[in-house]
């Protein structure tokens, strides 16, 4: 079932004089996990604000076409209404969160919404423990690392029990271990919650393995979209120059010189167990 | 040369980002400093062109110390590159931008013009000329700070974080752009955390840990070091990973390079299919 679905979608920022996307028809399905990469300026991170309604809503611009979130089009239903059903997790966390206490920024939302008090507490308490936040609860979201702080603002928008959490960049400040921690908290909430995932990002070898679909984007338009396998060995990816994963990367340049894998490894657990197979055969 | 002989810092808020750091770092060498937010490695590299001065300790540029001369004068030899590029800029259009420190180093027109040229047309950022720096995408703004450091021709450029927020080609003509600052003789140090990017790059590595050096070396050897890697919270290259994980079938352990690996791996399974 489509929980995302654009059709013939054009924007143009008001200040745009070309569109920053264009005729972009998509349909995620309830429970992916769906990458969306591409080089800079290609209109990733512009397609994924129409996915709550910042686009048209806040940005203005023009918006041609149909899109459809959770049953509502876009179009017609404000931000705050499809932000309930949508969580959007930004690269800076420091811009998201500005609460005293970690429990404090977590409850915020719902507070908002008039969530009665023993369900708010429940929610919050549930949501930092998914994301491994509950100890860190009553510090201050400043003294955090960049990684517990990024963790943080996904605890937030879990708490409002989103269907939908599209995430752009959200490692791009973190360390590697930072990074590994918050790519395992995403797969969780997909896997564990069946919450569906649009994750935009450059950096592919840590989280390929997850993703039940790559979307590829050029000059504002999907060039690509399928299983990451066949999307990352394909001779457009190379040509667009997409950072594929290293252990994708050598797959290919073994079966270039003739040597086959038996499968399209995308992380380096996978290529290992690919190698071990070849020589145990 | 870049000597640092015991150099303590001390923020005014008592938070100590150095605890004693010995290093030298010659003149055209590449060098990657590592280790996780908070490590001190971005206040390190502030000692270098002056803009910190140690509570203890001395740090020497070409055997002066930086307590005796000013930001200004040290400038001429160190380029710093900020992490956030919206840190540095403030002029009105890129060439502006470009122009600025070398107008203030005195420069005659004749001579502005030509590094300026010379900047945009390295960096890519010709048709940027006139126009405002705000109105670009990060990366484009990352590489106008770049430009601007760049056209005086420092002979120690710093790069604070180049990597983020540029996709894979960016990446690759950052690389490309090392490469070529190195044959001119350059002093290169970047700060990061993209270990793939150094695995590309292979530096000599500074890994840092709670504001102190915990190891030095070659990118091959330290980045695969397992022990040291998760100290600094730095990952293993994934080349690397895939080779640990078939150590016990008789490969090398220390392989970071893609195209090491598939040398290595072609020898081994090429007899075999």
């Amino acid at each position: 079932m489509a929980i995302i679905e654009a059709e013939r979608l054009t924007y143009t920022y008001p200040i745009g004089e070309k569109p920053a996307f264009k005729d972009v028809t998509l349909q995620i399905n309830k429970g992916e996990f769906v990458i969306i990469t591409g080089p800079s300026g290609c209109g990733k991170t512009t397609l994924c604000r129409c996915f709550n309604g910042l686009i048209p809503h806040f940005y203005g611009g023009k918006l041609e076409g149909e899109i459809t979130v959770c049953g509502l089009r876009v179009k017609e239903h404000p931000t705050y209404e499809i932000a309930q059903h949508v969580g959007m997790v930004f690269q800076n966390p420091e811009n998201q969160l500005f609460a005293l206490s970690v429990e404090k920024d977590v409850a915020f939302g719902l507070e908002n919404l008039g969530v009665p008090r023993e369900e708010i507490r429940r929610r919050v308490d549930w949501a930092l423990k998914i994301t491994g936040t509950y100890d860190l609860r009553n510090r201050a979201p400043y003294e955090l690392s960049g990684g517990q702080q990024q963790r943080v603002a996904i605890a937030s928008v879990l708490a409002m029990n989103p269907e939908v959490i599209v995430l752009d960049e959200p490692t791009s400040f973190l360390d590697p271990v930072g990074a590994e921690q918050i790519f395992k908290v995403i797969n969780r909430i997909n896997k564990d919650l069946d919450i569906t995932i649009v994750l935009v990002e450059h950096r592919l070898d840590m989280i390929s393995k997850y993703a039940d679909r790559v979307v590829i984007m050029q000059d504002g338009r999907i060039v690509l979209d399928g299983d990451p396998r066949e999307v990352f060995v394909s001779e457009e990816a190379r040509l667009i120059g997409v950072g594929i994963p290293k252990a994708t990367m050598l797959y290919k340049i073994l079966r270039f010189r003739g040597v086959s894998l038996e499968r399209v490894p995308l992380s380096s657990d996978e290529a290992c167990q690919s190698i071990i197979g070849v020589l145990k055969k | 040369m870049i000597v640092m002989e015991d150099v303590y810092f001390t923020y005014p808020s008592g938070v100590e980002a150095l605890r004693g750091i010995n290093l030298k770092i010659e003149d055209g060498e590449f060098v990657a400093i590592m280790g996780q937010n908070g490590a001190g490695k971005t206040t390190l590299v502030k000692h270098i062109n002056g803009l910190l001065k140690p509570t203890k300790g001395r740090v020497l540029i070409d055997g002066v110390e930086t307590t005796k001369v000013s930001v200004a004068t040290l400038a001429r030899k160190v380029g710093l590159v900020f992490q956030n590029p919206d840190h540095q800029l403030f002029s009105e259009t890129v060439e502006e931008e470009i122009s600025f420190a070398l107008k203030n180093f005195g420069y005659d027109e004749k001579t502005i013009r030509e590094r300026v040229d010379w900047a945009l047309n390295l960096l890519d950022l010709k048709e940027y000329r006139k126009v405002s720096p705000f109105m670009l995408s990060g990366g484009e703004r990352k590489r106008v700070a770049l430009a601007s450091v760049l056209a005086w021709d420092p002979k120690i450029v710093i790069l604070d974080e180049p990597t983020i927020g540029q996709d894979y080609r960016q990446k690759e003509r950052l690389r490309q752009f090392i490469l070529q600052l190195r044959r001119q003789g350059k002093t290169i140090i970047i700060v990061t955390h993209d270990v793939e990017f150094v695995a590309e790059c292979s530096p000599s590595i500074i890994l840092m840990r709670e504001g102190r050096i915990v190891a030095m070396g070659e990118a091959k050897e330290i980045l695969t070091n397992e022990i040291l890697v998760n100290q600094a919270s730095v990952a293993l290259p994934e080349i690397t990973k895939i080779f640990k994980g078939l150590e016990d079938l008789g490969f090398p352990s220390k392989v970071i390079d893609v195209y090491e690996a598939a040398d290595i791996l072609y020898k081994r399974l090429g007899e075999q299919t």
